[in-house]
């Protein structure tokens, strides 16, 4: 398990999860080809709730997380986000896109512009936010994740963690409801974990709602209210995390647990 | 961890060691001569070959060039002065430098290519180098329309309204863009054109009439020499880039009829050689358009041209997207971006980044096969070169025409070279 986490008490004083839903997935299931990577998801994700996806590779927890965005293309069922349907109209597709930020494995940082560009982009082009004010947003975010110097460079020049909480900075500039985290930490040194983990707590304790996809145990105990385990496209467990961690039902739970927690 | 001092085997540094400089017979010259020129059987061997081919070259070479004539005006002159000793015999480029580089544009219009020329130079440098004023970019935008009055001449009104079909177009899409985004997109294409067809004809005729303001007509047939190839040259690549970029996104498009027709011209195009092409400009294209159509032959041989180079462009660009990470479109998707957006702020200005080696590549290639224009009837500079032999003065020569033709490619070919590994340099970005 990570240690990282043992440091830092929770301010769990703003995480409130409201009634209102924010993602109602129901009845989905995707195909790549013939091979079928997600049965029959249901998930209900209320404003407010950490969700901590986890789960064997190829189980499809990835996969889950960039439909929610539309990145990947369910085939049966719904996907409602904020109220809108998925479907395979472009304009909601880019509404869902605006509000729901997303926060890659491999940064996926634009390396032809300079950190402050990278941040300004979208409020710009999407929100259509005059220049002055997007990069006030953006220097206020990249305050928040403590690399407001580093504003200038290309990302490029930056280290792995760095460059990842420039990515987290960047969703945030869109002022989006809900953050997806597609294994933020799996690409990055260990001495690098720790800030990212550390700047996804903070958001936590703002109350964002997040799903987050990792392997980081030490997190999900420490921030999430639910965590869900997947296997073979399905979900086989979810519950909030200190039954999930110390009373898992399923065998396959226990074993995966086993694994991941017993060095 | 308090046991560790009573651990004889471990161990804690408590200074840093400082840098040091290398052993002096690891820098200087001798090493670097040692190292890359002698520094095995096999290197030293193609070392001292490459020395004879050198010495070869200059000993054989330099005569001729020392005993360089220019005060001749005709080969056998030529001949009397060398009395049967090796040289170049410069007097024709002297007496016919005119020639090739205009052809036989009328000698008191020089200054109309010759000031094309410069404003030519005006209009890129907005493109090609971000330190000139932005605000320089409207002329860039109006100056072919300029250049074609300057080096046609007739009367003014013909190009301004046609460059105004642009304008006409632009605002037909602002107009209709309330109407819907589909709607805009197409009455953006369709006004110009009719604009064109109907309107610009009749009216760039009335303000002919009302304000006459024109230039002596010259026809395409006395252009000629450098200034055909730069004409066919730069129109070429100024209008295949973006044709190429538009039919490297069709050909990923995820609409199959787009993806077909660009699939099927970049083929076709590419399994065709140029030369065929510029034949059916000169003489098939006049077949098939309605009779009594005179389609200007330098206008033909630039849109098959540029059809050429297109879809050659294409490729390279097609190439440039390939290599750039999936990441790339997904976090520009995430953010929200729309599909135009997303190509025209993320993916195409890597995409270009990474290709700028194969489009100027293709650029080169453009601006070489030119001279292909001769076996159409069009005098570029090779076939001022035989046009120059068939007088009897100059009869026999062919050295030293080809090598000033040469020369002149090779300024332009190597400026471009030299252009885009500036630009490289300024692009680099990544910190690799």
């Amino acid at each position: 398990m990570s240690d990282t986490m043992a440091a830092r008490e929770v301010d769990r004083s703003h995480m409130q999860v409201s009634d209102e839903i924010a993602i109602d997935i129901n009845g989905m299931n995707k195909w790549y080809g013939t091979f079928h990577v997600l049965r029959d998801i249901n998930l209900t994700v209320n404003r407010g709730e950490r969700i901590v996806v986890a789960g064997p590779s190829g189980s499809g927890k990835s996969t889950l997380i960039r439909c929610i965005n539309r990145l990947e293309v369910h085939q049966a069922g719904k996907i409602v986000v904020d109220g809108t349907e998925l479907t395979s109209d472009l304009k909601n597709i880019d509404k869902v896109r605006s509000e729901v930020g997303m926060v890659f494995q491999h940064f996926n940082l634009f390396p032809h512009l300079t950190i402050l560009e990278n941040l300004t982009l979208a409020p710009i082009w999407v929100r259509k936010t005059p220049k002055k004010e997007a990069e006030e947003v953006a220097m206020h975010y990249l305050h928040k994740v403590k690399i407001p110097e580093q504003a200038l460079k290309y990302p490029g020049q930056l280290s792995g963690g760095q460059q990842q909480r420039v990515a987290i900075a960047r969703s945030l500039c869109m002022k989006p409801r809900i953050m997806l985290f597609d294994e933020p930490t799996s690409a990055l040194d260990p001495e690098m974990i720790k800030e990212v983990l550390d700047t996804m707590i903070e958001l936590a304790e703002e109350g964002m709602t997040m799903i987050c996809v990792t392997h980081e145990m030490g997190f999900a105990q420490a921030v999430a209210n639910r965590v869900i385990f997947m296997d073979q496209g399905q979900i086989v467990e979810q519950n909030n995390p200190h039954d999930f961690f110390n009373n898992p039902k399923s065998e396959r739970t226990k074993l995966f647990l086993s694994q991941i927690l017993g060095h | 961890m308090s046991d560790t001092h009573s651990n004889t085997a471990a161990y804690v540094r408590d200074t840093m060691l400082p840098q040091k400089a290398p052993p002096s017979s690891q820098v200087g010259a001798v090493r670097w001569v040692r190292e890359n020129l002698f520094s095995g059987p096999l290197n030293t061997t193609l070392t001292v070959l490459g020395v004879l081919a050198v010495y070869y070259l200059v000993a054989n070479m330099g005569p001729w060039l020392r005993n360089s004539i220019w005060n001749a005006n005709s080969l056998s002159e030529c001949r009397e002065i060398l009395a049967g000793a090796s040289g170049a015999c410069w007097g024709v480029i002297k007496d016919r430098w005119h020639q090739l580089l205009f052809g036989f544009y009328p000698q008191d219009a020089y200054w109309r290519p010759v000031l094309t020329f410069v404003l030519m130079i005006v209009a890129a440098a907005p493109i090609l180098f971000e330190q000139v004023p932005r605000k320089l970019l409207w002329f860039s935008a109006i100056f072919p329309g300029v250049a074609f009055f300057i080096l046609w001449g007739g009367s003014v009104w013909f190009p301004v309204f046609v460059m105004m079909g642009f304008v006409v177009g632009y605002a037909a899409y602002i107009a209709l863009q309330r109407v819907s985004g589909l709607v805009a997109t197409i009455g953006a294409l369709a006004v110009p054109v009719i604009w064109w067809v109907f309107l610009a004809g009749p009216i760039g005729d009335l303000f002919a009439t009302i304000i006459p303001i024109e230039l002596p007509h010259i026809a395409s047939d006395e252009f000629g020499g450098f200034m055909i190839s730069i004409i066919i040259g730069v129109t070429g690549i100024a209008l295949s880039l973006p044709l190429g970029i538009l039919l490297a996104l069709g050909r990923q498009s995820d609409m199959p009829l787009v993806k077909w027709i660009c699939v099927g011209f970049i083929e076709f195009i590419r399994g065709v050689p140029l030369i065929t092409l510029l034949f059916t400009a000169s003489l098939l294209l006049n077949y098939f358009l309605p009779p009594g159509t005179s389609f200007d032959i330098v206008l033909r041989v630039i849109i098959m041209v540029t059809l050429f180079a297109a879809a050659y462009m294409a490729e390279v660009v097609r190439g440039g997207f390939a290599a750039l990470p999936r990441g790339q479109y997904e976090a520009a998707d995430s953010l929200g971006l729309d599909y135009w957006k997303a190509q025209r702020l993320i993916l195409l200005p890597q995409a270009l980044k990474i290709s700028i080696p194969g489009i100027v590549n293709t650029f080169i290639g453009l601006f070489k096969d030119t001279t292909l224009v001769v076996f159409i009837g069009i005098l570029d500079p090779i076939g001022l070169s035989t046009a120059i032999r068939a007088d009897s003065d100059w009869n026999g020569l062919f050295w030293e025409l080809y090598a000033f033709i040469a020369l002149c490619f090779f300024i332009f070919c190597y400026g471009m070279s030299r252009y885009s590994q500036y630009l490289e340099g300024k692009l680099k970005t990544d910190h690799r």
